[in-house]
């Protein structure tokens, strides 16, 4: 990074070739650092689930068992379908090896393959994360812009207000709110579930949204404070620079220098803020998917914590934390298209 | 410890004082807390003593709001506004202890961190990376599955999760003000490790600390929240979560029992957006960047 910031003006056409090559050098090191220190983390998640679900609760088929009237025999069979009467290094190597083919191991509860389960539950999770964080982006970098262009207005000080204020309300306690005035008070929507029955073709498209609304909204409301305040502090860094004062003094209009010059900076810190929020909003879901009986991975996990059931907390615990590594892993990667400054 | 050191930080806390002060939202916060502090502090005088009893409560269960009880009753027929009183207590305590352990953890590590650098310094990094990585909320709740349900867990949850945010602040500050001369005087004036560490690095840390730990006790009340709605309390403490969680199994939600769901909820915001409020106000004070231009 240091060398580039030397002056390179004087330097002859043979030199350029020499500082091609080791730019490509150096780009090729960057994406191999963080595609390397990704992996890293990926292994520290799977080697602390294998210790968080296994070692420390001594007995886990004790555990899953805890309050069921198990006999003795069903407890040694279920010892077996876990390794358990084998050594701590060859239950590792299983695991291990179940782990990189995407093999979790059976759910207790279901009886299923994990893998399968989490197949099943995908992709409204993915529906209803991926539309809130689009609402929850948008609606926060605008209120953040406005905030930040005219700081210290009634506007500003009022959005800033309720934002800080949702950003402290649990999310599953506004959840229960709005199915109590919403859902089951005055009946605009419903109180749960995705999908009505009986319901075919294309007719499901308005119905899932209809359904969608009020996850929705309990999901973007706790969750566009973060970006709003990040948006409003880092244009409001912007707004002091000299480059902002020189495009006012060329006699650019405000919505010119705003648009053009002060948000594309800004904007940088909060792209890689919703990129690493990414994977974090996964587990919001699981309160909210609880609260609306929404069935998707979020669900999924607390059905598993009640029990517990130890196979599938674990591999939501896996893909949970893989979501956010892939996610830190993206922002990593983008970033330095988005900035200049900061290409390697 | 001279005179001379102790009058300049006085001078420097009035002078914190008088610009926290100008901050309206901060002062509220900070009175809404004395009030929920002193709630939590006098809870057995201001409630009857059988307000927690669950085999001899004051009224019959789910009663609707009254002259006697009026925010109504829970399922055991207990006062609402007793156990929103009680739960204060549960709350702060669980925001204190796991900001205790997140704060102290994550100064202790980021200043030896930042001090003596090397090898000791990318491990801890390391360490933090992975910690970032994970999603606490999971981390969390996987230990308190795996530890059995207890305030005691719960809070060790919310602190071995939350350690490693500080503990990256405090480095950066840490590597900050060791590169300013005094340091070097201090050094070359023969100052150890120790001293270095504890009489200068530390008072030049504690304000940013002081910052981060008021925003911590906020997002630990509300993590604890989660984690008892989650059911991973203890069933007989009656904290905020663990009402809202006790009102949606009996059943409030569809017969729209306002006053069981409404008040712990309630509770929660104001203690979360007071100490959020603090917290920013202290920010403001510390970098008058952050603050407000009018």
């Amino acid at each position: 990074m240091a060398d580039s910031a030397l002056p390179t003006a004087p330097v002859p056409q043979l030199a350029q070739s020499v500082r091609d090559r080791s730019g490509v050098r150096r780009k090729l090191r960057y994406y191999g650092e963080k595609l390397g220190g990704s992996l890293v983390s990926l292994f520290a998640v799977i080697l602390t689930s294998f210790f968080l679900f296994r070692i420390i609760p001594g007995d886990p088929v004790r555990t899953m068992t805890h309050g069921r009237p198990v006999s003795i025999e069903q407890q040694e069979q279920l010892r077996r379908d876990f390794g358990l009467d084998k050594s701590v290094a060859e239950q590792f190597w299983s695991y291990l090896t179940g782990v990189l083919r995407l093999d979790f191991g059976d759910s207790f509860q279901f009886n299923r393959p994990v893998t399968d389960l989490i197949a099943d539950r995908f992709w409204p999770t993915v529906l209803l994360v991926g539309t809130s964080v689009v609402i929850s982006a948008a609606l926060g970098l605008w209120l953040g812009v406005r905030g930040a262009w005219n700081h210290g207005s009634l506007s500003d000080r009022v959005n800033t207000g309720i934002a800080l204020t949702l950003w402290s309300v649990p999310s599953f306690w506004l959840g229960l709110i709005l199915i109590v005035v919403f859902a089951s008070g005055a009946g605009w929507f419903p109180t749960s579930g995705m999908e009505s029955t009986g319901v075919e073709g294309w007719e499901r498209i308005p119905d899932i949204a209809h359904h969608m609304v009020l996850p929705l909204v309990t999901l973007v409301a706790v969750v566009y404070a973060q970006y709003l305040m990040i948006m409003r502090s880092s244009l409001l860094d912007e707004m002091g620079s000299d480059y902002i004062v020189t495009a006012r003094a060329k006699g650019l209009r405000d919505l010119i220098v705003r648009r053009r010059h002060a948000v594309p900076n800004a904007l940088l810190p909060t792209v890689t803020l919703i990129f690493v929020n990414l994977g974090f909003v996964v587990f919001g879901a699981v309160l909210v998917e609880t609260i609306f009986s929404w069935p998707g991975l979020g669900q999924l996990f607390y059905s598993g914590l009640s029990v517990p059931d130890l196979p599938l907390v674990q591999g939501l615990f896996i893909l949970f934390s893989a979501a956010v590594i892939l996610m830190n892993l993206l922002a990593d990667l983008l970033y330095p298209i988005l900035d200049p400054r900061v290409r390697p | 410890m001279n005179g001379l050191a102790w009058a300049r930080r006085r001078r420097t806390v009035a002078r914190f004082w008088s610009q926290f002060r100008q901050n309206k939202a901060g002062v509220f916060g900070l009175v809404v807390l004395a009030l929920f502090v002193l709630t939590a502090l006098l809870a057995p005088v201001l409630t009857p003593d059988n307000a927690l009893s669950v085999t001899r409560p004051p009224g019959s269960p789910l009663e609707g709001p009254s002259a006697d009880f009026p925010l109504g009753t829970d399922r055991s027929g207990r006062s609402m506004i007793d156990l929103i009183i009680w739960g204060s207590r549960v709350s702060l305590t669980v925001g204190f202890w796991a900001t205790f352990i997140s704060i102290t953890a994550g100064t202790l590590f980021g200043i030896l961190a930042g001090h003596f650098g090397g090898w000791g310094s990318s491990l801890l990094m390391r360490v933090t990376d992975w910690f970032l990585v994970m999603p606490s909320l999971v981390l969390g709740v996987a230990l308190a599955a795996v530890m059995g349900r207890s305030l005691t867990t719960i809070i060790i949850a919310i602190g071995v999760t939350t350690w490693p945010t500080t503990a990256r602040l405090v480095r950066a500050q840490t590597l900050a003000v060791e590169a300013r001369p005094y340091i070097e005087r201090a050094k070359a004036l023969g100052g150890g490790h120790l001293h270095v560490m504890s009489n200068h690095v530390l008072p030049n840390v504690m304000p940013i600390v002081l910052a981060q730990t008021t925003l911590m006790v906020g997002t630990a009340i509300l993590t604890e929240s989660t984690f008892a709605f989650l059911g991973l309390g203890d069933p007989t403490t009656a904290s905020w979560g663990a009402t809202i969680q006790a009102a949606r199994d009996v059943g409030a939600v569809s017969s729209r029992m306002w006053w069981y769901i409404l008040p712990p909820g309630i509770a929660i915001v104001l203690v979360v957006l007071a100490f959020t409020l603090v917290g920013r106000a202290i920010e403001g004070v510390l970098n008058p960047k952050l603050r407000e231009r009018r």
